[in-house]
């Protein structure tokens, strides 16, 4: 078993008004330093090792993400690593089909 | 329930397909324009494998699958959208609205995406469109540049897709429907690239749109009736094909 983390955001060219929206919030908390926010969203897959990473790349290119409006990122986790971990990468950046 | 319109559905009407999905809301209605329209509606369910032999499909609008992970993600991957490709690759024309386009851009029947409104808003109000292109298998009965006035109720209706994409969807013709009017309710109401607000594929048989002509199809319960031209521009279509042209499977 591994654990993987897929990180799904809207591509640059693509209007996030949620985004926008979040930075406007931010600089009313008293965070006006932040110059820019993308929301995305975060899956967090348990798989056995039967999953390559070419099989991640397509689950995450096919279904977790829209290849039309987002771009993503495969990382395996270590098995007792927190999500978030940026530890153990063995990332992939997904593109444009 | 009680039919729409009293005339019994002739034994030679179309047989139109109308998905009902967990979450779809305006199958009664697309069902009900079908048969406004004087075709037969018959009604198909996501997890059914088989067409039932119809002549065209409408995937109707609504929140399939609650919309999660994205509108209309889950829906292109259920077993009657499985049969719905591989009928569309033997011509079958089929008509996605609102949630339905989503799910037909998701499925790759149609290029691009929807995305959340640039407002942020859930937007509902009638819509003013212009139709761009009157030959196609759903709008061979409108006049060239009509326009029609239909609601739209969506929060995900911003059509995006590549600058190359789309302008092959303008250089060929496939853009259906545009945004119109300048009222203070009127115009692009979600910042939808070029003012689309439905496309058709390179055959004209597999269209979409945002806005809902299933809500536009009598005075007692919509704005205008302009949205049934659709439904009977397909029944032409059926017709010709059944007779003779050759092009239907």
């Amino acid at each position: 078993m591994a654990r993987v983390a897929v990180d799904v955001v809207i591509k640059p060219e693509i209007l996030d008004p949620q985004g926008k929206a979040i930075l406007s919030a931010l600089a009313r908390t008293g965070q006006p330093g932040v110059s820019a926010v993308r929301q995305g969203k975060h899956f967090d897959l348990e798989v056995d090792d039967s999953v390559s990473d070419a099989d991640l790349e397509e689950i995450a290119g096919t279904l977790l993400a829209n290849p039309v409006i987002e771009t993503w990122t495969v990382t395996r986790l270590a098995a007792d690593a927190v999500a978030v971990a940026s530890v153990n990468t063995v990332g992939t950046v997904g593109d444009a089909r | 329930m009680t039919q729409a319109t009293d005339a019994p559905v002739p034994a030679t009407a179309a047989r139109i397909g109308v998905i009902t999905f967990p979450g779809t809301l305006d199958d009664i209605d697309a069902a009900r324009a079908v048969r406004y329209a004087g075709a037969e509606s018959v009604a198909l369910w996501h997890a059914d494998e088989e067409l039932a032999g119809v002549d065209a499909v409408v995937v109707p609008g609504g929140f399939s699958y609650g919309d999660y992970l994205r509108a209309g993600a889950i829906a292109a991957q259920a077993p009657i959208m499985r049969a719905v490709i591989d009928a569309v690759r033997r011509g079958l024309p089929v008509l996605g609205i609102c949630n339905g386009f989503q799910i037909l851009c998701e499925a790759g029947l149609l290029p691009g995406a929807l995305v959340r409104n640039a407002g942020l808003r859930f937007i509902c109000r009638d819509q003013w469109l212009r139709v761009e292109n009157t030959d196609s298998v759903w709008t061979s009965r409108f006049e060239p540049g009509a326009e029609i006035l239909v609601p739209m109720k969506n929060a995900e209706g911003r059509y995006v897709a590549a600058d190359s994409v789309l302008d092959e969807l303008d250089g060929e013709g496939r853009v259906l429907f545009r945004y119109i009017g300048d009222g203070p309710a009127q115009g692009n109401p979600n910042g939808a690239l070029r003012d689309i607000a439905g496309i058709c594929s390179p055959d004209g048989r597999v269209a979409g749109l945002m806005p809902h002509p299933e809500h536009a199809i009598d005075a007692l319960t919509g704005p205008t009736d302009d949205g049934l031209g659709l439904f009977v521009s397909v029944q032409d279509w059926i017709g010709t094909a059944l007779t003779g042209a050759g092009t239907h499977a």
